[in-house]
Parts: C-alpha cells; sequence; structure tokens
C-alpha cells in the first residue's frame, strides 16, 4: 500500500499562484465562520419568533408556527439550499430574480439565508420546549401584576425560557456550522469546499482532510467553552437550573 | 408564476428517479441504520464500561465524528475505504471500492456515533435494581445485557431511533457529492439534461417532506403506544 506522504503540502503554492494551500484552508474557515454567524443571527431572531408563537394562546399562530417546524425539518437541507439557490430567483418577478442571480457573492447569500430559516425551525422548538418549562405559575404571576401579554413574554418568559435552553441553543449553533459544509454544492468555497479543492489540486487528500478535520475540532472545542462561560455568566440564582450551574 | 412550468420533466421521469434514485436512498438508509445501531449500541456499552482505555477510546472517537461536518467525513471515506481495503487484503494499490459500498461504510461509522449517544441514554435510563437482580440471579456480563438491559433499552428508545433514522434518511441526500445516483442525484441528472430544474427540485422537497412528514407522524404514535412506565 502506497501513500505518498507531504505534509509540507501546506506551504506549497495552489493553482491560483499567489496563496499556499495553508492560506486557501484559511479562507475557507473565514467562509464557514462568516456563513454560520450570519445564519445564526437569522435564526436566533426567527427561531425566536416562532417558538413564541408556538405557546401563543391563538390556534392560528400555534398551527402556523407547527407548520414552519414541519416544513424546514422534512426537507434534507441539501435540497433546501437547491430550492433557494436555482428555483427561488425564477419564481420571483424577473428583475428581482435576476438581480439575485447577479449578486457578486451569490452563494454566500443564498447559503446564510437557506441555513438561517433551515436553524430557525431547530432554535423554535427548543424556544417553545424552554417556555414550556416554566412553571405555569410564572406566566399568570406575570400577568396578575398587571403586565400585558407582550410584557410578560419580553420580562419574564423569554428571559427565563431562553436560559434554560441554553445548552441545546448552542449545540444547534455547532450544528450550523457543521451544516454550513452543504453550502459547497451552491458553490461556497467554505471550509470543507477548500479542503476538497486542496485535495483535488495536489493529490494529497489524507493531509487536506486531516487539516480540516483539526480546524474543525478547534472550532468545536471554541465554541462549547466560550457556551459553557456564557451559560455560567447569564444563570440566575434561584431559577430552574440557575444554582446547579453557579454551583458547577 | 406557475405559467411556464413544464411538468412533463417529472411525468416523464419518475419511474426512474423511484426505481433508481429512491431504491438507492432506501437501501444505503436500511443498511447504514442496522449497521449504526449495532456499533452504536456496542459503542455506548464501551463508553458505560468500567475499563477506562475502553470508555475513553468510546467517547474519543463519539466527540470527534460529531464535530465534523458530514460532507467532509464522506470524502474522507470515499478517499480512504480503498486503503483500507488494501491494507485488509494486503494489496499494493489501494482497491477500487464502488461508491454505494463507500458510501455504506460511511454512514454507518458516522451515524453509529448519534445512535451510541441515544443508546447510551436507554441503556443509562435501565434502573440499577434491574442490573443488581440480574447479577444476583448469577448472570454475566452479556446475559444481563443481552437478556435484561438491551431489550428494555432498545424498546424505550425506539421512537428516538427511528427519528434518528429519518434524519438519516434525509442525510442520504448528501452522497449528491460523490455523484451517485440517489434521489437527489438522479432528480439533480434529469434536471440538468432537460433543463427544468425549477420543477424536479420543487418535485424532489415534496416527495421528502411528504415522506418524512409521514414517518415522523408514525413515530409519534408509535411513542404513545410503546412507553414502558415503571
Amino acid at each position: 500500500m502506497h501513500y505518498n506522504w507531504n505534509w509540507h503540502i501546506f506551504w506549497e503554492l495552489s493553482p491560483d499562484g499567489v496563496h499556499s494551500y495553508w492560506d486557501t484552508l484559511w479562507s475557507g474557515l473565514a467562509w464557514t465562520l462568516a456563513t454560520s454567524l450570519a445564519g445564526w443571527v437569522i435564526a436566533l431572531a426567527l427561531g425566536t419568533a416562532v417558538g413564541t408563537l408556538r405557546t401563543a394562546p391563538n390556534r392560528w399562530l400555534r398551527r402556523f408556527a407547527i407548520c414552519w417546524v414541519e416544513v424546514f425539518r422534512n426537507i434534507p437541507l441539501l435540497v433546501q439550499m437547491f430550492l433557494w439557490f436555482f428555483v427561488l430567483p425564477e419564481l420571483m418577478p424577473r428583475a428581482a430574480g435576476d438581480w439575485l442571480k447577479a449578486l457578486p457573492n451569490a452563494p454566500f447569500v443564498t447559503a446564510v439565508l437557506c441555513l438561517g430559516f433551515f436553524t430557525s425551525a431547530r432554535v423554535a422548538v427548543q424556544v417553545a420546549a424552554g417556555i414550556n418549562a416554566l412553571a405555569g405559575g410564572q406566566r399568570l404571576a406575570a400577568l396578575a401584576l398587571g403586565l400585558s401579554r407582550v410584557q410578560a413574554y419580553e420580562y419574564v418568559l423569554l428571559p427565563l425560557g431562553l436560559r434554560i435552553v441554553l445548552p441545546p441553543l448552542a449545540s444547534e449553533f455547532l450544528n450550523i456550522i457543521k451544516n454550513s459544509s452543504v453550502a459547497l454544492t451552491i458553490g461556497l468555497m467554505e471550509l470543507t469546499a477548500s479542503a476538497r479543492s486542496m485535495q483535488e489540486f495536489s493529490f494529497q487528500f489524507f493531509e487536506a482532510f486531516a487539516a480540516a478535520t483539526v480546524i474543525y475540532v478547534i472550532v468545536n472545542i471554541i465554541v462549547v467553552a466560550g457556551m459553557t462561560l456564557l451559560e455560567r455568566r447569564l444563570a440566575l440564582p434561584g431559577t430552574l437550573g440557575g444554582e446547579a450551574r453557579r454551583a458547577a | 408564476m406557475f405559467a411556464n412550468f413544464d411538468f412533463s420533466v417529472i411525468a416523464n421521469s419518475w419511474v426512474y428517479l423511484f426505481q433508481v434514485g429512491m431504491v438507492f436512498t432506501l437501501k444505503l438508509t436500511a443498511l447504514a441504520m442496522l449497521g449504526g445501531v449495532a456499533l452504536g449500541t456496542l459503542l455506548a456499552m464501551a463508553r458505560l464500561s468500567s475499563q477506562r482505555v475502553l470508555s475513553l477510546a468510546a467517547a474519543g472517537y463519539v466527540n470527534l465524528v460529531r464535530a465534523v461536518p458530514l460532507v467532509l467525513v464522506i470524502f474522507w471515506f470515499y478517499f480512504l475505504v480503498p486503503y483500507i481495503a488494501a491494507w485488509l487484503i494486503g494489496a499494493a494499490e489501494p482497491v477500487k471500492v464502488g461508491t454505494f459500498l463507500s458510501a455504506l461504510v460511511t454512514f454507518t461509522l458516522f451515524q453509529a456515533a448519534y445512535y451510541c449517544e441515544i443508546m447510551r441514554g436507554g441503556i443509562q435510563a435501565i434502573p440499577k435494581g434491574q442490573v443488581q437482580a440480574a447479577q444476583a440471579l448469577g448472570m454475566n456480563y452479556w446475559q444481563t445485557m443481552s437478556k435484561v438491559v438491551l431489550p428494555q433499552a432498545f424498546r424505550n428508545m425506539l421512537p428516538v431511533l427511528l427519528t434518528q433514522t429519518i434524519v438519516l434518511f434525509q442525510d442520504v441526500s448528501l452522497v449528491y457529492v460523490l455523484s451517485v445516483p440517489d434521489f437527489v442525484g438522479a432528480a439533480s441528472k434529469i434536471a440538468q439534461r432537460d433543463g427544468r430544474l425549477v420543477e424536479m427540485y420543487i418535485f424532489v422537497a415534496l416527495v421528502y417532506f411528504i415522506v418524512c412528514t409521514l414517518m415522523s407522524w408514525l413515530v409519534r404514535r408509535m411513542q404513545r403506544r410503546i412507553a414502558i412506565i415503571y
């Protein structure tokens, strides 16, 4: 069995003639992080809104939230990527569609939207679970104090509910980073795509994929550490899980 | 907006899409589920083992696999499996392995990490008294596991295992990156040949949506029926 090891490959020039393979991977990481972070902002905003609607008193609002989750959860991410990239521009008015297709960073914009909406469904499930995990008395107490329903969510239910689901939200954030690799199918040069192109041009698949794996693992460790810190800072003594986390 | 849609492309190709594409997808899903659950259960037992080396190795594997994207793992194994096969049979050159086999190995090993975490929860949820009772009856580790703990753990975890399998069914679409004719791959081939991306991808999304919604509805129904209450 022969495999020609060449760990110096990272410092060799990539086919673009300017950058080394290391630079290629590095810029891939930058795209991965940019896509995931931008997508996460959308996911968190939409997910919190839809998750709140899932607990709303109005039946139709709840149904809308359930449909939202089912649609984004029951279609593979790859197919959703294709829908946003190939199908959506054709369904819009011609001028808007052409504008979208001609965007300089069309794969990036599409990937951010797609990942944002896809992840929002998962965030919504967690947010609704967090609100439902609160004792029913919290909602009633807030209303009895004279808060409006919106205020009850704003000052009581969401701040407490979101704290409870911080750990699952952290793992959704890790998921969006991993899922951003699917965007390579629509031409985004993120980390996995960079490793793949390095493999294609240099034939050093082992080195290329090993480097990408190590980078993903490091990002993973940093995010987990950051989330643990955040969780500890945000913990409220006297609330569900608050004390245990303070002590830990 | 649907005025210039041409759905004849689907009428002409659906037999191929299901006979070739969907069959590939379902076959890969089923085999990877069987292999993944078996390997995942062994991994879960290793993670819960009192042998430190064993539990650390299993934990390391599971955490590593869960930290990297599936697409990267698919690429890894696509290139790695030929070398592993050559090493196994002592060949000098990398062996040509079909994409199906390579994808099967990938999904089995990848999903095993996720099934492992589910089975670990299932095993830990079995009351300690049951294990002690089994040991008091003179059963050894394997007897305790196979006759007392695992049957109950499987039963309790079946809905979660099946939900994970729905995720697997969707994830199989990612073999698209190897240009394999799974359901999405087959559809995309025809879509590109006929220049009918819009109709085809809407159709694909609908099929997945219907199948997955139906399956998760069935799983939820089953969940209510089979739970063992202590």
